[in-house]
Formats: structure tokens, sequence, C-alpha cells
């Protein structure tokens, strides 16, 4: 599956689309088939998003994995400081949407 | 230290009132990233894997309380409670909001600091030798020559579009602590045969892709030139420096290219034309600078001697503390490199205790190193028992300096969107290696450096162990080098042979290690023992 | 975003502009009536020292903004004497303007609209220089020794 992740312009944070708008969390992301360039170039625009990129993830248990590390600890947070780890999305609270 | 006069204030706060309006004009969108990416890079904010990271300069290592104070606020108050002092003496924050970059160098901006030119392709902070104005074996102190130059530098307007970086480092002394001829620009302060001040000029050093070591293109340059004779070297390289492919543009490929002796040519060249104009500052302002570089008011007549009967103090005091020019008075390194820890990272509490030790111990006065760590550096030798358990107590007391677990890496791919693979876990693991301190005497001085990609802001190049990390088809792997050094003696590490897994080079460097014990003279270090036998034995030891 | 309509063109002369179009550096060496010439930024623009009597516009082409060898060309130009129009051309926005002016140009035709307020606060907003350049502005130095 294709993932747009990005960095949110005016925090910096790391945000995946969910179909409808973004996340901090990746098990919110959406898969954008092909349509992930478009939606970047949209989003990118209205300065909703800053570096804009598409992620190739897999499915798993709590939702999508990315296939790259890079992109696994973009998700999590530093591997050395997991303190400083994002922590998941709790699903009873619903979507954790910018 | 230098104090700004009103001049100096108003170009910074002017440029925090210009920075305030350019995010703005981003965030309303009148700016695409691509036009607004040059102007955040040339206030050092980069776009990294978690959010905005903040690289604050240091003007060359240099920094007193009242500024570290302000860091821990930053730290608290913007970051997440912690900082990371770099391979180039600066220190960078990770978790910074572009919507409070301007608060924070209007902050900083009102303890004389800023973010100027400390990324982007630009003439980036000026380095130079952290036992400035402490060490015996220097010629003159570096630092009022670099701040002319930082001055200089600063905002120049035919270099702000240069095609790359470019990096300047200074020292005065003929052993180089400063990793001189590793920068672009290298400046060594001698006296010429009649006593008159000058530098020795290298150009063409760096690592990252295709590292070189810098080439002399000028034996004696009179020092008052220097301003000008930086603007032909400048000028030959924005003119002819490539820029068809970001790769190839740095400096040391115009000089390899051009050959050393045809670009020394072209700058004196150019110099002759430039010289007349009288862009360089008159001696009234070097000696206007250099009056606030004299040195402290150092007492007369204090006792040498030091009580070493606590063992770990004794041990900390030998490895860490360095003779100073002044009698009874040491250099002491606060080591940034506990077991386990991370390189160079520093929390705000630890900031604020290294600041009160500075303004109590050290006239003031605290210098970070291109190796992350920091220095202490005119503390009297009475008190260098009160520091080290107040260091101690703080976790900064690891007596390490310059062996195997003083290890410099990057931040790698656990905070660096360019990064292939992750550094500090690996310089976790090689420390806990190691961890003996017994142990690590008995290896001696091993410096082991870390660059998580082909960037090489670990300096791998120059470690006498280096790991360069790159991507093996989706996995991280750890490639090995030997025989680098940034002193003056400085050569580049050649790699050893295929590279191994995170816990292979773990492996792999401690059967070299057990093999330089194996062939190693008495008094040898393991760069020299590499650079006698060569190769091939430490091959064989590590592939097997 | 403020729209402003503003011609694209920025000038800081008084003088009429030449109003022949700019041939290459060749060719203007080749024309002995030619009197605008446009720089290339592989140009060496030392070549023209000669010809500086006639020359009465350089064009020096910016292909995109970050590529900073028209700035070395123009401050060249000044220092061998040139005194006509100076302009930068291409990939100009308004966050380089400052620089520019202090390289030497005194005219201004970006590919893109460049906004007059912006701009008159990118070119006023600095009382100080630390560096003496082609403007004429006095660096710090200089006012601190006189």
């Amino acid at each position: 599956m294709k993932l747009l992740t990005g960095n949110h312009l005016i925090s910096g944070l790391v945000i995946w689309w969910t179909g409808e708008g973004w996340s901090l969390h990746v098990e919110q992301a959406a898969d954008v088939g092909d349509k992930g360039e478009q939606i970047a170039q949209v989003e990118t625009a209205a300065c909703r998003v800053n570096g804009a990129y598409i992620v190739e993830a897999e499915p798993g248990p709590a939702g999508p994995v990315p296939n790259h590390i890079k992109e696994r600890i973009r998700a999590i947070g530093p591997t050395v400081r997991p303190d400083l780890a994002l922590k998941p999305a709790d699903a009873s609270a619903g979507s954790y949407v910018i | 230290m230098y104090r700004y006069d009103t001049y100096d204030q108003a170009i910074v706060d002017t440029r925090v009132a210009e920075f305030r309006d350019q995010v703005a004009r981003r965030i309303a969108g009148e700016m695409t990233d691509d036009q607004f990416k040059p102007l955040r890079l040339k206030n050092g904010l980069y776009l990294q894997l978690h959010a905005y990271m903040l690289r604050v300069a240091i003007p060359y290592g240099t920094i007193n309380a009242r500024q570290l104070r302000v860091l821990a606020h930053i730290a608290r108050k913007y970051d997440r409670g912690y900082g990371h002092f770099t391979t180039r003496q600066n220190i960078q924050f990770n978790w910074i909001r572009l919507e409070d970059a301007p608060d924070i160098l209007a902050e900083l901006a009102k303890v004389e600091m800023h973010a100027i030119q400390t990324s982007g392709e630009s003439i980036r902070n000026i380095s130079a030798d952290q036992y400035a104005g402490a060490a015996a074996d220097e010629v003159c102190d570096p630092r009022p020559w670099a701040e002319l130059i930082r001055q200089y530098t600063t905002f120049h307007p035919e270099f702000s579009y240069l095609p790359r970086k470019f990096k300047i480092g200074l020292t005065a002394s003929d052993t180089d602590r400063a990793a001189i001829k590793l920068h672009d620009v290298g400046l060594q302060i001698v006296h010429g045969a009649d006593g008159e001040t000058g530098f020795r000029v290298f150009v063409g050093g760096g690592m990252g892709r295709t590292p070189f070591v810098a080439h002399l293109i000028r034996d004696f340059l009179p020092a008052g030139a220097i301003c000008s004779y930086l603007e032909a070297i400048l000028r030959v390289w924005n003119r002819h420096g490539r820029r068809d492919n970001i790769h190839k543009q740095r400096i040391k490929i115009l000089v390899h290219d051009l050959g050393a002796q045809e670009f020394a040519r072209q700058v004196e060249e150019e110099w002759q034309a430039i010289q007349p104009l009288g862009d360089d500052m008159p001696l009234a302002e070097y000696t206007r600078i250099a009056a606030y570089f004299t040195a402290p008011p150092f007492e007369e007549g204090l006792c040498d001697a030091l009580d070493l009967s606590d063992a770990r103090f004794a041990a900390w005091v030998q490895q860490n503390v360095h003779a100073h020019k002044q009698p009874g008075y040491a250099i002491a390194t606060v080591s940034l490199k506990p077991i386990g820890g991370i390189p160079g990272d520093v929390s705000a509490d630890q900031i604020d205790l290294i600041a009160d030790l500075a303004e109590k111990y050290s006239f003031d006065d605290l210098r970070p190193t291109h190796a992350q760590n920091v220095v202490l550096p005119h503390v009297r030798k009475a008190d260098l028992y009160a520091i080290w358990q107040a260091l101690d107590a703080a976790g900064l007391a690891t007596a390490n300096l310059d062996l195997i677990s003083d290890i410099i890496a990057c931040p790698g791919l656990d905070y660096c969107s360019l990064a292939n693979t992750r550094s500090i876990p690996l310089a976790q693991k090689l420390a806990d290696r190691f961890a003996d301190p017994a142990r690590q005497l008995d290896i001696g001085e091993l410096k082991l450096k870390i660059s998580g990609c082909i960037n090489a802001c670990g300096h791998h190049h120059a470690g006498h162990i280096g790991v360069l990390g790159v991507d093996r088809k989706g996995t991280e792997n750890f490639q090995l080098l030997f025989g680098g050094s940034g002193a003056e003696d400085a050569s580049l590490g050649k790699i050893i042979g295929p590279g191994f897994t995170e816990d292979g080079v773990v492996d792999a460097i401690e059967r070299a290690v057990e093999k330089y014990r194996d062939l190693r003279d008495p008094g040898e270090r393991f760069l020299d023992t590499y650079r006698r036998v060569g190769s091939d034995p430490f091959k064989e030891a590590v592939y097997g | 975003m403020v729209e402003v309509a503003i011609p694209l063109s920025l000038r800081f002369r008084d003088d009429e502009p030449a109003d022949e179009p700019a041939v290459t550096l060749d060719a203007f060496l080749d024309q002995p009536n030619a009197l605008s010439v446009r720089i290339e930024g592989g140009d060496d623009v030392r070549r023209l020292g000669p010809a500086l009597d006639r020359l009465r516009l350089v064009e020096i082409d910016f292909p995109r903004f970050r590529d900073g060898r028209g700035y070395s060309s123009a401050r060249i130009l000044r220092e061998m004497g040139y005194k006509g129009e100076l302009k930068a051309v291409g990939d100009v926005l308004v966050d380089q303007l400052l620089f520019m002016r202090r390289c030497g140009f005194d005219s201004f035709g970006p590919d893109q609209a460049i906004d007059l307020a912006v701009a008159r606060r990118a070119l006023t907003e600095y009382d100080f220089v630390y560096q003496q350049a082609a403007d004429g502005r006095v660096p710090v130095w200089k006012l601190r020794h006189g």
C-alpha cells in the first residue's frame, strides 16, 4: 500500500494522510493508491504540509507499517529516546486529526 | 569574549525582524518551500525527521554562562528539555516549531547569540582550537581573527548564494586541535621571519562523499590581508565552482579539478585585483576585537600539586585534564559521552550546571569542541576536585577523553532525514562493549567516529576507526574504515572490506582492537600501529 | 497575498534605459556598435574591460536564484569602473534584492512579479553592513574607526 507523509508546516511534526485530513498517527494513514502526488500538491499549496512524499507500507494488525526503517522511526520517534516517542492513538478516543 | 557593540546588536536584531517577516510570508503561502528553504537555512532551521531542527551558532566554540542559561531555557520552553553539541562547535535543538523560530531567535539575540548561516550554502560557523587562550603551544589566541572573519563573512552580499557550504577552521599552534586540514579553508596563525603575524592558508579539505585533505596554497599571508584573500578564494570558487551536480560543488572539487597550483595561481591573480580596493579591515579593528580576548586575571603563585588519593578523581584528572600555560591552572574537558548515553546530548539541567561551573571556576568561559565535548579552559588546580564532584553527580565526569568510548557520532537516522542508518545505538553498543575503564586505558588514544550517511557529519573519514552507515537493500549496514586523522598529520580513513550488521561491526572493531594490542610497539596508539603495519593484518583479524 | 500590479521591472537610475536588445558577450565584443550585453552564469565579465566606455546596459541572468555567480560578475564590473546600468534578470526574488543592490545592480527584471512593499522593506531594513561592497555603503568597521 502507499501512504502519504510529510511534516506539518507550522509545527514540523510528522503527519500522515488519513483520506480526509492529516493525523500524527500512522495507524490512521490511508492507502492513497495513485492519488498521492495529487493530494500532496493540493495540501502543499494550501500550506498544510511541507516536504510531502509517498511511502510504501504493508498492512499490520494495528494499522499500516512502513516498509523502510526511516519511516517507522518517523512514525514512532527516535529509537534512542523512548520517552519522546509518540504514543499510539487510543482507538476509543476517535480520530486525532490536525 | 567578544561583546557586541551597538552595530553588532542592531544587525542581529534586524535579522530577527527580517526572518519573522519571512516566516509570516511562508505561513501565509506567499512563498513556496523552494523559495523559503534557503532563507530558513540561512537561519539554521532545518526540516528534519521529526520536526524542525534549529542549529544555534557558538562562534569559534566560545560561550559564557548567561548564554548557556538561555540555551537551557530554550530547551525547556521550546524543545523537549535537551540540546545536542555538534561536530562544528554549535548546539542544535531537534523539536522546534516553525512559528516559534522567530521568538527563539529574538531570545538568543538578547544574549548576543544567533543562528545565522549555520546551514545552507553559506559560509558557516568558524571553528577554532578549544584550548585557545589556555594552551602553551599557541602563537597567539586565534579567536580575535575568528571574530574578525566572522563579521566579514556575515551577510556577505557577493557570497550568499555559493555553490555549496563553506567551512573555515582556525588554529594557532602546530598541534592541530581544530582539524583545519579537513575544512574548506584552514588557517594556521604563525609568526613570520620578522615576527609579523600571518596565516598559512590551506584550501580544499573536507569530508563527505569525496573527502580530501586541504592543500597549502600560501605559506605566509600577512594577517591584515585575510579578508581580501578570503574574498579572492571565495570569488574564484563562486565563479568557477560547479553548479550542475550537488555532490560536486564544494571548493575541494574545484581545487582537485584545477590542481592546487593552478587554483592558487587563480586566487593570487584575483587577489591582486581585489587587495587595492580597500576591503580589508584596518589593524585598529583587530586591536579592538583582541582587547576582548586578553588573558583573564589569573592568580599568581598558585600551587601546582594535586591530591589524587581519590582514585576515580585521579583517573579523571589523568585523562580529561590538560596542562595550562599558567602555573596552578588546568584545562578540564567535560565528557558528554557517558557509557550508554547519547554522544553530545545535554539536558537543560546539565547545561545549567555547566554554566554554573564555567561562571564560578573558569572565568565564565566554556568551549564546545568538535568532538562533541565541552571544555572549561581556565580552572585552578585547587578547584578541580570540587568541579569533578559536581560533574560526577550529574553524569558528566566520564574519564574518557580521546579514549575509545569518547565516540563522535552524528545524530543518524534517529533524527536526521539524510541518514541511511542510525548511529547512536551503535555508539552505545560500542561504549558498552569497551566500558571497562582499565581496558580503555590499556587501549589508549583511539578516536572512533560514526556517520550515519556519506555526508560524514560524524567525521568518520577522520577517525582512527571510522564507521559509515549505508543502506543495503533496505537494511542498515556499516562499513569500517581505519587510519584517518583530523590532526596536523591529517589522513583519510580507508574502508577495509565488506560491511557489517550493527552487532557485526561491534565485534569487528573488537577484533581489530585486539589485533592492535598484539602488534603494537611500546607507546604506539592504534593509529600508529595501523600506519606502521598496514591494513592487511587488520583485515585478516576482522574477516578471518 | 497582496496583488500589486507593477511592471516587471524595478530601476534605480535617473537616465533613460538603453532601448536596444542585449546581445551575447561574444556578439557584443564582435559588434563595435553594440551597447547592451547579456551575461550568462559562466561568462567572464572581465572580457568587457576594453569596451566599458561604450557599454550602457549589462543584463546578468540568474537562471535559478540559488546560482550566485551573477553577484560576482556584477561586483567585478563595478570594480572595473563600469557606471552604466547593471540589471539582474531571471529568477530574481525579493529576498535577494538587498544583496544584489550591494553588489552593484541598479535595476531588476524578475521573471515573477515582486511585491513592492516587501521590496521596499527588504532594501531598507538593515541600517548597518559588515563589508564594503559596490554600493558605497560604509561598513561597520569604518564607522568604528573613522
